[in-house]
């Protein structure tokens, strides 16, 4: 929700460490102060922050009976490794078995459109906002910044209702229970905040790049894709990462949206349906949930740096 | 898996009407006549993003307003959704932990986040040390409920524990609990699951501003003698002002809206519902739209002054700079 960058550092410098750079004697005196009691405390919030999913990921390796016999921290005393929790989630076809590789696929099918789109649509609007003239255009464009005030719970009802009437003749064009009504979601919620993020950037590409090229008698939309957009990668990077995450994560459009069939359910859906129907297998549950995180979490670790950047940017929404 | 290549194949027809689409926008805006082409380009440019802020978001809410005045067959009942709010027991319930849930996340996790960041501040192995406490910024509320489940998961007292918490109960000769039935005190647990997520964001950011305190006023201050904890509280934290007060308003608007966490975790049972799970349930499970508009134009109401702040702030830290 918030939207301009939140620390002077934004953009220019990572959270990395940059004691390379420090005169000798900043780094003395910060070694000094950083004493060994707050080292000690900082590891040891570290490790009540890291417990929680080590202890699940190391679960989800472990037979049933050992599971439901004793906690994962005897892991060591009764050592048995197996991957028959992840096979069973993911590709048993047994009645019992929570089907959850087809949950996967639904989440990737969600969530590649409801990235791809918002960036281009958004792309589009912020060039226009950054480089064209005309009346009105300042207080259309606060007027969309001010709509990342509008909590997503006030458009769900009147939006489903809208979906579900929306036909031609008996035709209908978002049929309940297919992937459209998750896109358009996700893409009108995506919106406000990309157009804005976006824009900062686009504005700041130096106006000569585009009078050379205007010259030369190129038309906006070969500005847009041969200027813009190439210039623009980086934030288009942050912000699709953002919205990747974002998309893959979330709960609350899924459940109104998906018609809770499996044959469109994201998988966080399917797995918040297992914690409620059967909370107490745990062998499907820590699989299953590893199973969910393990796209952000490379997502994360692989793309920390631009990740943070667009968190630093402002990047929150919903 | 019979229906991937099916999946496959309308995400890749849905991309492709996309980019005809986008597509008939550019030739139409390239081609036409000269004196109307900036106009063209404009109203092409925009239409799209136009349109659909203006069918899938202000239309919407102004609808949601309109609602929140409806009873559940649609006729307008004025005000007796926010009466039902604000005297029913379990509504009361559900705004209380609302309040609950906006006071102590963004308190507690601001204060970790900072004393967090403070700490690891230039010390060895700092990188890693923050990827452990932001990691949970990464995935699902849903993964993370599934994780503190795991966590709070109670067996008798005569058998062994699974659940760490319950297990650590025994250790120290208690008897264990069941954390997420017994209200009140599990609100605080399925609080506690927020904070876990939100430090790490709350690290980031304030880690990031410390960073950007000047070396040589920290060093003057080490020359005139400043113990660290002096330091702390006349360099780091005027310096920080602002990149704290963002921290604790972005938590507040993020902990207003939490769904997901309440959702997984006990569905708002146990007089744990907090007013976006609520909205939900009312407005999709209930058959009451009425008063999940009604939810939801609270939860707008409560938001506003917030993000109101929030935007204020950062427009004269913008200023300063």
């Amino acid at each position: 929700m918030t939207s301009t960058p939140a620390v002077p550092a934004m953009g220019t410098k990572d959270t990395g460490e940059d004691t390379a750079i420090q005169p000798p004697i900043a780094k003395r005196v910060k070694q000094k102060l950083t004493s060994r009691g707050a080292t000690i405390a900082a590891v040891i919030i570290a490790v009540v922050w890291t417990v929680p999913t080590a202890g699940l990921f190391i679960s989800s390796f472990r037979p049933e009976e050992n599971i439901n016999q004793n906690g994962w921290w005897n892991v060591l005393a009764n050592f048995e490794f197996t991957l028959d929790n992840y096979s069973d989630v993911l590709v048993s076809g047994g009645s019992q078995s929570p089907n959850l590789g087809q949950y996967f696929i639904n989440s990737l099918a969600i969530v590649i459109p409801a990235t791809l789109i918002p960036l281009v649509i958004a792309s589009m609007a912020a060039y226009i906002f950054a480089w064209s003239r005309f009346r009105g255009k300042d207080t259309l464009f606060v007027f969309i910044f001010a709509l990342q005030i509008i909590p997503l719970q006030m458009a769900l009802i009147p939006l489903l209702t809208l979906f579900v009437n929306l036909k031609i003749g008996e035709f209908e064009l978002l049929p309940s229970g297919s992937y459209a009504q998750l896109w358009i979601a996700h893409t009108i919620f995506a919106l406000p905040l990309a157009i804005f993020l976006l824009h900062n950037f686009i504005a700041e590409i130096p106006g000569e790049v585009i009078e050379a090229a205007r010259v030369d008698g190129a038309g906006h939309a070969t500005i847009f894709w041969r200027i813009i957009i190439p210039l623009s990668v980086p934030a288009l990077a942050s912000y699709a990462i953002f919205q990747f995450l974002w998309v893959w994560n979330d709960l609350l459009v899924a459940l109104v949206f998906s018609g809770g069939t499996g044959d469109v359910a994201p998988i966080t859906q399917r797995l918040a349906e297992l914690t409620g129907t059967r909370g107490g297998e745990w062998h499907r549950l820590t699989a299953g949930a590893f199973v969910s995180m393990i796209v952000p979490l490379l997502v994360f670790f692989g793309l920390q740096r631009y990740f943070v950047r667009g968190l630093l940017a402002g990047g929150l929404k919903g | 898996m019979e229906d991937l290549g099916e999946k496959f194949l309308q995400v890749v027809i849905a991309m492709a009407i996309f980019a005809a689409v986008i597509g008939i926008i550019m030739l139409l805006v390239d081609r036409a006549p000269k004196s109307f082409r900036d106009k063209a380009t404009i109203i092409g440019f925009l239409a799209p993003a136009a349109i659909l802020l203006i069918i899938g978001m202000v239309w919407p809410a102004l609808q949601t307003t309109f609602l929140a005045f409806t009873d559940r067959d649609g006729n307008i009942n004025g005000i007796d959704n926010f009466i039902w709010m604000f005297t029913e027991p379990t509504a009361l319930v559900t705004l209380r932990n609302t309040v609950l849930w906006v006071i102590l996340v963004p308190t507690i996790s601001t204060i970790i986040g900072l004393v967090y960041a403070v700490f690891i501040d230039k010390a060895h192995g700092e990188r890693v040390l923050k990827a452990l406490v932001f990691m949970p910024m990464a995935i699902s509320m849903v993964g993370a409920g599934i994780i503190w489940n795991f966590m709070y998961a109670y067996r008798g007292a005569e058998q062994e524990q699974i659940g760490l918490v319950n297990q650590i109960l025994v250790w120290f000769g208690s008897e264990p609990r069941q954390f997420l039935l017994e209200a009140p005190g599990n609100t605080f647990f399925l609080i506690a699951v927020m904070v876990w997520i939100q430090v790490g964001f709350a690290m980031v950011i304030l880690s990031a501003a410390i960073k950007g305190i000047p070396a040589d006023i920290v060093e003057a201050s080490r020359l005139d003698g400043a113990t660290a904890w002096q330091q702390f509280w006349s360099i780091t934290i005027p310096s920080i002002r602002g990149a704290l007060v963002v921290v604790v308003t972005t938590i507040t608007i993020i902990t207003l809206k939490v769904f997901d966490i309440v959702r997984t975790m006990t569905a708002g049972n146990y007089d744990t519902s907090v007013i976006a799970n609520e909205m939900y349930t009312q407005a999709f499970r209930a058959n009451e739209p009425g008063r999940g508009a009604a939810l939801a134009l609270i939860l707008f109401l409560m938001v506003l002054p917030v993000v109101i702040y929030n935007a204020r702030v950062l427009k004269k830290q913008k200023e300063i700079r």
